[in-house]
């Protein structure tokens, strides 16, 4: 813990990439030396690359052990956090400075203590924590807390955490990549074994166990942001790329072999258990394949063919199948999932990832119209779709085609080059090889009123940066109108600006309710977002998906901002 | 009867007519200290302690000032004004006013932990203490200098053993020179932003042991700057200033740093959590020293330090004044109050 703890501190200080690579390196090493602390390496690996055990124990639990053990009372301690903006360095700050302490490794952590805590009593969990914090050398205690909140993100992404491994171990980064797929998964108890595995030299043997239901590591597609007029210079002729719709909904990788299947979320989660429609699948589609797509609701009540999508619903229907863990049969009848292929990674067992992107989806094709047809002919409709390929004649043309983009539901366009591999994470060669351009929709927009702020977390600890925004109930000439609150945002605001609406927050702060502030309403923002949907939960009638702050109009008079009506005309014309 | 009240020119004594720390013109001006929010052009008159009044001159020009030393009584309009070491930076005072037995004391800033620079903070019997809160919060407890300033050291060595150079930003009129005092300045040479070094000449003056320090402007050579410490004000910070560093890690050495995101969101590769204010325990103690049964608290917290002291008994109330306030509440623009 000691280690992981020192190890911490030195990513979280350094600012470069190149210091924090140092860092996770020597760290590695020094582990992969000493059979000793593998386990508790397994452990660093796993809670860096983004893992999170189950809620160890109920924040509740944490700020009652603040108050008790701080003597604190209530106000003070939520002035405390709200200034820190974030619990387990508030915990780290508030506790009593104890004298005597006592060390153990991650791995004992983990495994005796914080593991089994999840089955004890409240009470019992409450003594065993007060326990452990009166006994943590002080230099631990942000790591522990963070541990247990599961925020221990410290400027590390799983990419080079893969990379830092790779290097420790002298091993393809692609490779590490693949051997990481699925460590950080929910309810994984990673050990020494896991460690030894992912830093073992490279063999042959690993080829074929690698195989067992491991999905590929997914390619990422970065954001396309030029101008259509810059396109052909940027990107070279229309026909050099493979132009599919971005899909708003889920992506995942199904991956057969050896008699089973396994959906893999991109987060990495295991999901073939929720979507049990699926299933169907196994039995026309071949050994040996691994799909990359993306999984929808679509109601497919008049199926004509496989790149058929009418009866595509919106991301907020799926979103009723997320986290769900019975899928009862009324679930499974109104909200049918169907999962949308748009490559080929792997057939009859071998890797196709390094085939041109044209020949991949030219196998896919052949792949899923010959189970389509097959199925057909038993009378059975697979859930499964063929994403339908894009044409025009050049850049312009498929640039008017993507404001269909809206009304058919989608988030914009996908662009593909033609001869590139499938590759790994976002990693980005050329703008023309080897890459996914997302080139998605503007977004809608609106201007609104900024009517409560709170202080933010993380980055933004401390500073009123997550804000409250409202629309006008009324048009101008209605007597009694009233701002209705409709989204909250964070992002897209400069520090600067981030510090100078902070600071007329503080000026014209009418009430304060704990950490939050409602102002008297003088700012407007543009505030954009990706997707609009009625909702009965939200005060205005309506959710909006990915708020955030495209622009302060500062010129704009609070007046002036749009009305509900407005956002109202946003909305979808309704599904049939 | 209260002796000293907020009024708009400042805090004001009615019976002897002057004012502490007046942020208007006024014609008698008694000085806690030389931070720019505290020590004001304009007014008529200053009254500070004896090594304050180099900084104070440095400051505002050729003004008229009479210097005390601590401890030592004057009778203005029949009031006995005294000044008591506060702790904060060099000259640094806590005004004690007496009149008709009552007497009241204002902190001005102050830190209780001894920096080996300025006079050791003295509690202050009065009836009624007016304090500042600049990290008035359970969560600002500092760790002891030495600890600290072995973290610096320490990372002042590893840069120098990289080759790199430390920039360390420190608020140049006091921060930097206990900085200076208390840092191993055999690990390398030290430089200082033309903003800074004036000040040291003054401490120095004073009879205050720093190590040799050279201008940054001065520096011969290339290399003249791996390995070396550089003393930079925080709006150095990120300014093409730096570039002249090559590569260099960076540090900010203040209380704010004593919260992570304060440190990320200005991107400071380090931070130490190295304050001339009093930590929340250190507030609390001082107050309590002070045996007062009436307490005003100003700049900083003032909303939590009141409202906890007033849970605890004590007659606390919030007196407003100009003193670093939104920079004291927020933590967010130039973080600490100097």
């Amino acid at each position: 813990m000691k280690a992981f703890a020192a190890l911490y501190r030195e990513l979280d200080a350094a600012t470069a990439i190149k210091r924090k690579q140092k860092a996770l390196v020597e760290y590695l090493r020094a582990a992969m030396d000493d059979p000793a602390r593998h386990a508790s390496a397994a452990w660093a690996v796993y809670f860096l690359a983004g893992g999170k055990p189950r809620q160890l124990a109920p924040t509740k639990l944490l700020r009652r052990l603040a108050l008790e053990e701080a003597r604190l009372p209530e106000w003070l301690f939520e002035e405390c956090y709200s200034t820190v903006g974030d619990l387990a360095e508030t915990l780290a700050l508030l506790l009593p400075i104890v004298d005597e302490t006592e060390e153990a490794t991650l791995d004992q952590w983990m495994r005796e203590r914080l593991l089994p805590l999840r089955a004890a009593p409240e009470e019992a969990k409450y003594k065993s924590l007060c326990g452990w914090a009166h006994k943590l050398p002080q230099s631990q205690r942000l790591v522990f807390f963070k541990m247990i909140t599961g925020e221990l993100r410290v400027g590390v992404s799983r990419l080079q955490v893969a990379q830092a491994l790779a290097l420790a171990a002298g091993v393809d980064a692609k490779r590490m990549a693949q051997r990481m797929m699925g460590y950080t998964q929910a309810g994984r108890v990673p050990t020494a074994t896991d460690f030894a595995a992912l830093t073992a030299p490279a063999s042959a043997d690993e080829d074929e166990a690698l195989k067992e239901g491991q999905p590929y590591p997914f390619y990422l597609a970065h954001p396309f942001q030029q101008p259509v007029e810059k396109m052909a210079e940027a990107l070279g002729a229309v026909g050099d790329w493979i132009v599919e719709w971005k899909f708003d909904g889920i992506r995942a990788q199904y991956v057969q072999r050896g008699g089973q299947f396994q959906l893999w979320s991109r987060g990495e989660e295991l999901v073939t258990d929720s979507y049990p429609e699926l299933a169907e699948l196994q039995r026309w589609l071949p050994e040996g394949v691994a799909l990359d797509g993306e999984l929808v609701v679509l109601r497919d009540d008049d199926y004509a063919a496989p790149q058929d999508l009418s009866g595509l619903q919106p991301f907020a229907l799926l979103q009723q199948r997320l986290g769900r863990k019975v899928v009862s049969a009324k679930i499974l009848r109104d909200l049918p999932v169907v999962f949308i292929a748009y490559d080929l990674l792997e057939q009859d067992g071998r890797d196709l990832r390094e085939a041109p992107q044209e020949e991949r989806r030219g196998a896919l094709e052949a792949l899923v119209v010959d189970a389509t047809l097959r199925a057909r002919d038993f009378g059975v409709t697979l859930p499964l779709r063929l994403s339908p390929l894009l044409t025009a004649p050049d850049w312009p043309s498929l640039y008017a085609k993507r404001e269909e983009a809206r009304a058919l539901g989608v988030e914009g366009m996908i662009l593909k080059a033609r001869a590139g591999a499938y590759g790994v994470g976002r990693r980005k060669g050329s703008d023309r090889e080897n890459v996914w351009w997302k080139w998605k929709l503007d977004p809608m927009s609106v201007d609104a009123v900024l009517i409560y702020a709170q202080r933010g977390h993380g980055r933004r600890s401390g500073v009123y940066s997550d804000y409250t925004f409202a629309v006008w109930s009324d048009p101008p000439e209605a007597p009694a109108r009233a701002l209705v609150p409709f989204a909250k945002a964070y992002s897209g605001l400069t520090d600067e600006e981030m510090r100078a609406v902070d600071a007329i927050i503080r000026k014209t702060t009418v009430e304060t309710f704990g950490p939050v502030r409602s102002v008297t309403p003088t700012l407007v923002f543009e505030l954009g977002f990706e997707g609009i949907a009625e909702s009965k939960r939200h005060k205005s009638g309506v959710a909006v998906r990915f708020p955030r702050m495209l622009r302060w109009r500062i010129d704009k008079p609070v007046a002036e901002a749009d009305t509900l009506q407005a956002l109202r005309e946003l909305l979808p014309a309704p599904h049939a | 009867m209260d002796l000293i009240k907020a009024t708009p020119q400042g805090l004001y004594c009615s019976a002897g007519d002057f004012h502490i720390d007046p942020w208007r013109p006024v014609s008698r001006a008694v000085i806690t200290h030389g931070h720019s929010d505290h020590a004001r052009w304009g007014s008529a008159a200053y009254l500070c302690q004896r090594d304050c009044a180099p900084i104070l001159r440095k400051r505002l020009g050729d003004v008229s000032i009479q210097a005390l030393d601590y401890g030592e009584r004057l009778d203005v309009n029949g009031v006995s004004v005294s000044l008591h070491p506060a702790g904060h930076v060099l000259g640094s005072a806590q005004i004690r006013v007496e009149y008709r037995g009552e007497v009241w004391a204002a902190s001005g800033d102050y830190k209780l932990e001894r920096d080996g620079v300025s006079a050791p903070f003295e509690p202050v019997r009065c009836n009624a203490f007016i304090s500042e809160s600049t990290f008035g919060l359970p969560v600002y407890r500092w760790r002891p200098q030495a600890d600290i300033m072995e973290d610096v050291n320490q990372w002042w060595r590893r840069n120098a053993a990289e080759g790199r150079a430390s920039a360390l930003f420190a608020y140049g009129l006091g921060k930097a020179q206990r900085l200076l005092a208390n840092v191993d300045a055999s690990i390398g040479p030290i430089y200082c932003h033309g903003a800074i070094e004036p000040i040291n000449d003054i401490y120095r003056a004073q009879g205050v042991a720093l190590p040799a320090t050279r201008l940054v402007a001065e520096a011969v050579g290339k290399n003249a700057f791996a390995g070396a410490l550089v003393f930079a004000p925080p709006s150095a910070a990120a300014s093409p200033w730096m570039r002249r560093f090559g590569e260099y890690s960076d540090a900010f050495a203040s209380g704010w740093m004593q919260i992570r995101g304060n440190r990320r969101r200005r991107g400071f590769d380090q931070g130490f959590a190295i304050s001339d204010h009093a930590d929340w325990p250190g507030l609390l103690e001082a107050i309590h020293a002070t045996g007062a049964e009436r307490v005003f608290v100003t700049h900083g917290s003032v909303g939590a330090l009141t409202r906890y002291l007033s849970e605890s008994g004590l007659d606390a109330r919030e007196m407003r004044t100009e003193y670093g306030e939104e920079e004291a509440e927020s933590g967010a623009q130039e973080p600490e109050a100097p």
